[in-house]
């Protein structure tokens, strides 16, 4: 299935805090993401419940399609960077793309 | 005796239907319409002023307040970190929230004074410009030294290109360009309906004082008493400042309302960027959870009364 495997990519989902997106899209961009979808977002974690009521406790939903090396290098950052003091959880999936040469 | 603003009973209304856990929660967008059309008829009022004076004669009290606004979070950090036993940058991000002012209790205390029609200065909104920013360069610094590592670059752009500043100051140039027969056209959306707007604000600010107070009870006492003791501190320097600057009997209490202010926008967006190991909730807590319904309910008639004693003592 060599045709299949081309189109697989990684999906990074990024929930984080509204207050950050603007460093996070810069650093996104800096480690070679080729696009990125935001959304408001809303829940509960560890940091307790960010209901978005204002912007304080906003809170956003970063999907980012990518290859390995790039999903990798957004991890690692991201990581080292925000994990310490920002409410900010991250996950990674596999998903076949329609058009491979986009990613 | 006046009878209670119903501006403050939509407050109330808020806070007892979120503390209830009533089935009410304004969409984000109202929230956020809500504040832009008044931080942009504050700053209209106060940009209509400056049209008909002149600038320079201000530049005195602009000064003053601008030293004020970088005094008080100095004022506040020794005492968060001592008397509190805060950590370092804990103790600078509540630092500069208490330095910095609240719009909204800004216009609860314009609308105090408008109804018992007492006068105060109409160029207060450009001084509450002027209050905003300081703190939080004072609380960054108090958090990091003058560190290399901080993105100063980052930083002026979150102070000075956040949401408060740009529709305040938008607001303020506008108000001045336009003048005062400029704006008559715009009129009946940003002063006319001036008081309904700010019951809708303080209804959602009910809700989100209530979501506030949940916390309230983890950090117990010490941060109860500062969040009521540091706003009368504050006034009555900024009371005292006002009497020095001659401003008028109202004037003075708008300014000790001020100073009395935690901010609850501006600040924890700036201290979330520039100073990310300060815990958010901590800060937020006192300002919006304690500050905030203090001087709503208290702190304006209260700074008022005190307003009222420091002109009888120390003379017109």
């Amino acid at each position: 299935m060599s045709l299949a495997n081309d189109r697989i990519r990684k999906l990074l989902t990024i929930v984080t805090e509204g207050a950050i997106e603007s460093a996070l899209v810069r650093d996104l961009d800096r480690l070679g993401a080729h696009g990125y979808t935001i959304t408001e977002a809303r829940g509960k974690g560890r940091r307790g419940v960010r209901n978005a009521g204002w912007d304080a406790s906003s809170n956003i939903r970063i999907e980012v399609v990518c290859n390995d090396d790039t999903a990798a290098a957004i991890a690692a950052h991201l990581q080292a960077q925000y994990y310490d003091n920002y409410a900010m959880i991250l996950w990674a999936s596999e998903v076949e793309v329609l058009r491979p040469e986009k990613f | 005796m006046n009878p209670i603003d119903p501006i403050i009973l939509f407050f109330l209304l808020g806070l007892i239907a979120g503390l209830a856990r009533a089935e009410l929660r304004l969409p984000a967008a109202i929230y956020d319409f809500v504040s832009i059309l008044l931080l942009l008829a504050i700053g209209l009022k106060g940009g209509i002023e400056l049209a008909k004076q002149p600038f320079g004669d201000l530049l005195p009290q602009i000064l003053a307040v601008l030293a004020m606004g970088f005094a008080l979070p100095l004022v506040a950090y020794p005492v968060l970190r001592h008397l509190g036993r805060f950590q370092r940058a804990d103790a600078a991000s509540i630092a500069a929230h208490y330095g910095s002012v609240s719009v909204g209790t800004y216009a609860v205390a314009v609308a105090y004074f408008g109804t018992r029609e007492i006068f105060f200065e109409a160029h207060m909104p450009l001084l509450l410009v002027v209050l905003e920013v300081p703190a939080i360069l004072v609380g960054i610094v108090l958090a990091r030294g003058m560190s290399r590592e901080t993105r100063w670059g980052a930083v002026m752009h979150e102070v000075f290109l956040g949401k408060g500043i740009v529709l305040l100051l938008g607001g303020l140039l506008i108000g001045w360009i336009a003048g005062p027969e400029g704006v008559v056209s715009i009129k009946p959306l940003f002063f006319d309906l001036f008081k309904g707007i700010l019951a809708i604000f303080l209804l959602e600010m009910g809700l989100i004082t209530a979501a506030q107070i949940g916390s309230l009870r983890q950090y117990g006492l010490f941060l109860l008493s500062f969040g009521m003791l540091m706003p009368v501190g504050s006034a009555l320097i900024g009371a005292l400042l006002g009497w020095a600057l001659g401003l008028s009997m109202g004037g003075t209490a708008v300014l000790a309302t001020l100073a009395a202010s935690a901010s609850y926008i501006a600040v924890p967006a700036a201290m979330r960027v520039s100073v990310p190991e300060a815990n958010p909730t901590l800060s937020l807590t006192a300002s919006l959870g304690i500050t905030f319904p203090f001087n709503v309910l208290i702190g304006v008639p209260l700074y008022h009364a005190m307003a009222e004693r420091v002109h009888a003592f120390l003379g017109a």
